[in-house]
């Protein structure tokens, strides 16, 4: 059954959904979207570097994510600058070191498109594998650091005090970033990878009155929005990264309609 | 101070700058079971710091610190609970430690807010929220509570009766508490150990030495003047059933 693209994709897309759900609902509890486009920028070097060497592209991916993820760590430890300039910094210099060592790489054929929008047709079932196996070790590792991610997020100082370890929580939860961007790029795209994470847990967060709830809706969010994209795309011949992304955007509106709603009935 | 199987924690001249400056300096102090220590002085004296110092929330420290128990319940100062987050009062409970819905149960109870457990923590108001949270440090029944003003923004009733709360929650649980508080005169007479900070320990013993204390006027002036009297006064008045006081 996998020998069509389009069930791979599909299948492919339906794992992304499972994990984004989750880990989108802690990008936004703890605001990490400009994190998470600045790790999904720094991607490109890892493609590149998938491709010169001749390597796994979502290994490479992982790596070179995990390394800048470090080397902002490192910053922000080391300098003055507030975060987000030096998020802007790292997002757009590994971006444009990515594109300029493309630019060098003449003997290999890019589909730019393909990599910062997403391509359908690229998914392998290789690329299945990955995104199964990894994305149930990735789901794994998250419900392991739950409890102290969660109450860290909610409270740094009181998870700290109450003996969580909140600190290596904090950084597994950046490698997990860096994990789930490896293995969506194909798919979405790095340009649209965060919004992937962030848009079906807003639109959770509008319907939902507890963490679980979210996260649950985030999930199913998820997968609407890669069912009704995929599909989309299949029909409009677009690319599949920015169709996911609008039917993500199409079911944040109708939640809106909600809190329309609850608004209305509080008054 | 020779540490004894009583003591919960302990600090030795400890100390914490931030920007070259220091914040508090030089603080002794000693936590024991069933014991109320109460970190007193005026703001910016380096009170919640001492508290953070003494529950490693601040690392890089000065001094010594001995921390001879993990079971620790804390009231912040500052909760502030962001909108993006949707948290029942119910989840809120169970963040760092996994209870059964009747000890939740219990602990609101104890606290008077067990009608609230299923609202949502943002439309909580300030005394409401207050009592979650120390419901929320007492229901994993912890060596160690850590209240950093824990009746801010409560009803002056309902204040006089958390105080007593606390206080019976340390005889009950046999609990070490640090408490950081404004309220002088609640503090005098429900305190075993009074600490005064001003950036460094200006003075420190039980409550009847420290308000004898000149340092201690000096810092507080007409107020703690007053609550001299005050607590003279109580003292006079229920000496024979508040024998605690004596004690010290």
């Amino acid at each position: 059954m996998f020998d069509d693209f389009f069930i791979r994709a599909l299948v492919a897309g339906i794992g992304v959904a499972f994990v984004t759900g989750p880990l989108g609902c802690f990008v936004v509890w703890r605001r990490l979207s400009y994190f998470g486009d600045t790790l999904s920028h720094s991607a490109l070097l890892g493609v590149t570097m998938a491709y010169s060497f001749e390597f796994n592209i979502a290994i490479s991916v992982f790596i070179i994510s995990s390394v800048i993820a470090l080397i902002l760590i490192q910053l922000q430890r080391k300098t003055n600058l507030p975060g987000d300039a030096l998020l802007g910094l790292l997002a757009h210099s590994s971006l444009a070191v990515g594109l300029v060592v493309i630019g060098f790489l003449t003997f290999i054929r890019f589909d730019i498109m393909g990599l910062l929008f997403g391509d359908i047709l690229a998914v392998t079932v290789n690329d299945l594998i990955i995104i199964w196996a990894g994305g149930a070790l990735i789901l794994l590792v998250l419900k392991l650091i739950w409890k102290p991610l969660f109450a860290s997020t909610v409270n740094y100082e009181l998870a700290e005090a109450e003996g969580l370890n909140p600190d290596r929580a904090k950084a597994i939860f950046t490698i997990l970033m860096a994990a789930i961007i490896a293995i969506s790029i194909k798919m979405v795209g790095l340009l649209l990878i965060t919004g992937m994470l962030i848009i079906p847990a807003a639109m959770a967060r509008n319907i939902s009155d507890t963490p679980q709830k979210m996260v649950l809706f985030s999930i199913i969010g998820g997968l609407l929005s890669v069912i009704i994209g995929l599909f989309s795309s299949l029909e409009f011949n677009t690319a599949s990264g920015p169709s996911i992304i609008t039917a993500s955007l199409v079911l944040f509106i109708l939640s809106l309609l909600k809190i329309k709603q609850s608004i209305q009935l509080k008054n | 101070m020779g540490t004894n199987s009583n003591t919960l924690v302990k600090l030795k001249n400890a100390g914490y700058q931030q920007n070259d400056k220091w914040l508090v300096k030089g603080v002794s102090l000693e936590v024991e079971k069933g014991k109320i220590v109460t970190l007193i002085g005026p703001n910016g004296s380096g009170k919640s710091t001492t508290a953070k110092i003494a529950l490693g929330i601040y690392k890089k420290f000065d001094g010594e610190v001995e921390k001879y128990t993990n079971k620790i319940g804390y009231v912040p100062q500052k909760v502030s609970i962001d909108w993006t987050l949707p948290l029942r009062v119910k989840d809120f409970m169970v963040l760092t430690e996994n209870l059964k819905d009747d000890a939740i149960d219990e602990a609101l109870s104890l606290t008077g807010v067990v009608h609230l457990k299923n609202k949502n923590l943002g439309n909580l108001s300030g005394g409401e929220f207050q009592r979650v949270l120390l419901a929320r440090a007492i229901s994993k029944k912890p060596d160690l509570l850590v209240l950093d003003e824990p009746v801010q923004g409560v009803d002056f009733t309902g204040e006089i009766a958390l105080y007593e709360l606390i206080k019976k929650i340390s005889e009950e649980l046999n609990c070490g508490i640090l408490l950081i508080s404004h309220d002088l005169h609640t503090v005098m007479s429900a305190t075993d150990h009074v600490v005064c900070l001003n950036g460094h320990v200006c003075c420190s013993g039980s409550p009847i030495d420290v308000a004898k204390n000149n340092e201690y006027k000096a810092l507080f002036g007409e107020q703690a003047a007053q609550t001299l009297s005050i607590y003279e006064h109580k003292h006079d008045h229920v000496h024979s059933h508040e024998g605690e006081i004596k004690k010290n």
